[in-house]
């Protein structure tokens, strides 16, 4: 890898950063079945715990003026009923606690995924792509229980010309169907790729420990490239999460309304 | 230097997939820049329409970090 010798018996940059995605079990080492408790179950849990405390918690008192939990619990209840209210209309606010949940899961997992050390699940493939294949299931589940078979007007663009229309259809059937890819992979891309940056940037961060000469400029410049991209990281665990929630909405107003 | 034509042959491809994100960042740009413009014009409409340009970042942005993701994963996991 990049490893370097100084002339000395141990290599200097050794850094795998991507040692920090590894699933490993919590108790004793052994295989990693389908039910082996992992840090992965561990920060799941740990993501479900900070919800708990943040929203069941601090609305506990239920007061017309809101105390400072209380609020914070409102202003996230109310953020997200808004975006989605906005975007499905009316009839969409009864989805509203599923892309509630969807959105505190996200964004309190990437949250505690920028602490030290923590692991972030979401940057798996296989957590969200079972997020987004739950939202593909039932939007088109729900598209054809609510229009029947009316819902495949969804890909029937009538104000384009009607010679386009088949080729047009083609090419919506086939987006339809790559959307919980690009749902999944936008999300754990980001989260992986953010966190995966900023270990590599912590790599060079001891290099004064091994070269005085050198690590003297890189290493505070190392340490201002890793507060940076920490600062972009808390932003981007927030706009992807609002993202993960707002193309959910998109996707089950097209399911609700397929006539465009 | 020590390792084989496959490891090679793997770090050369994550440098050329690293060139993706140059088409990602002039999209995001682009987007932004429109936005900027076109705000300052109808600033009550503006606000409304944020939500808009976000959902336009992410599209743009995903594709970039499909094309890093290739990259981290030729460097680090082949």
């Amino acid at each position: 890898m990049a490893t370097e010798t100084h002339g000395e018996a141990e290599a200097g940059l050794v850094f795998h950063p991507m040692d920090q995605f590894q699933v490993t079990p919590l108790f004793g080492a052994g295989p990693v079945e389908w039910f082996t408790i992992t840090n992965a179950t561990l920060w799941m849990g740990l993501s479900i715990l900070v919800i708990f405390i943040i929203l069941v918690l601090g609305a506990r008192g239920r007061a017309l003026v809101p105390t400072r939990s209380q609020s914070i619990a409102e202003l996230a209840y109310g953020f997200i009923y808004k975006m989605v209210e906005d975007v499905t209309g009316k009839d969409g606010v009864a989805y509203f606690p599923y892309i509630m949940t969807l959105f505190m899961f996200i964004v309190v997992a990437n949250f505690l995924g920028l602490l030290p050390m923590a692991f972030t699940t979401t940057s798996h493939i296989a957590v969200t792509a079972v997020m987004a294949m739950a939202v593909f299931l039932a939007v088109t589940v729900l598209g054809f229980v609510k229009n029947g078979f009316g819902f495949l007007s969804v890909f029937w663009i009538s104000s384009a010309p009607l010679v386009l229309r088949p080729i047009l259809a083609l090419i919506e059937v086939i987006s339809y169907f790559v959307r919980p890819v690009s749902h999944s992979i936008r999300l754990a891309g980001n989260m992986m790729a953010g966190h995966a940056v900023i270990k590599v940037f912590a790599a060079f961060a001891p290099l004064v420990l091994i070269s005085t000469g050198i690590g003297l400029v890189v290493t505070p410049l190392s340490i201002l490239a890793i507060t940076a991209i920490y600062a972009l990281e808390v932003l981007v665990s927030f706009i992807q999460a609002y993202v993960f929630a707002i193309l959910t909405c998109v996707y089950l107003r097209d399911a609700l309304h397929p006539h465009h | 230097m020590t390792g084989d034509i496959v490891q090679m042959g793997a770090y050369i491809g994550a440098g050329l997939a690293c060139t993706g994100m140059g088409g990602a960042a002039a999209g995001v740009g682009h987007l932004v820049g429109n936005f900027i413009s076109a705000a300052p014009r109808n600033p009550s409409a503006a606000g409304g329409q944020t939500a808009t340009m976000f959902i336009g970042i992410a599209f743009a942005e995903a594709l970039g970090i499909f094309s890093f993701l290739v990259a981290l994963l030729l460097m680090f996991a082949v």
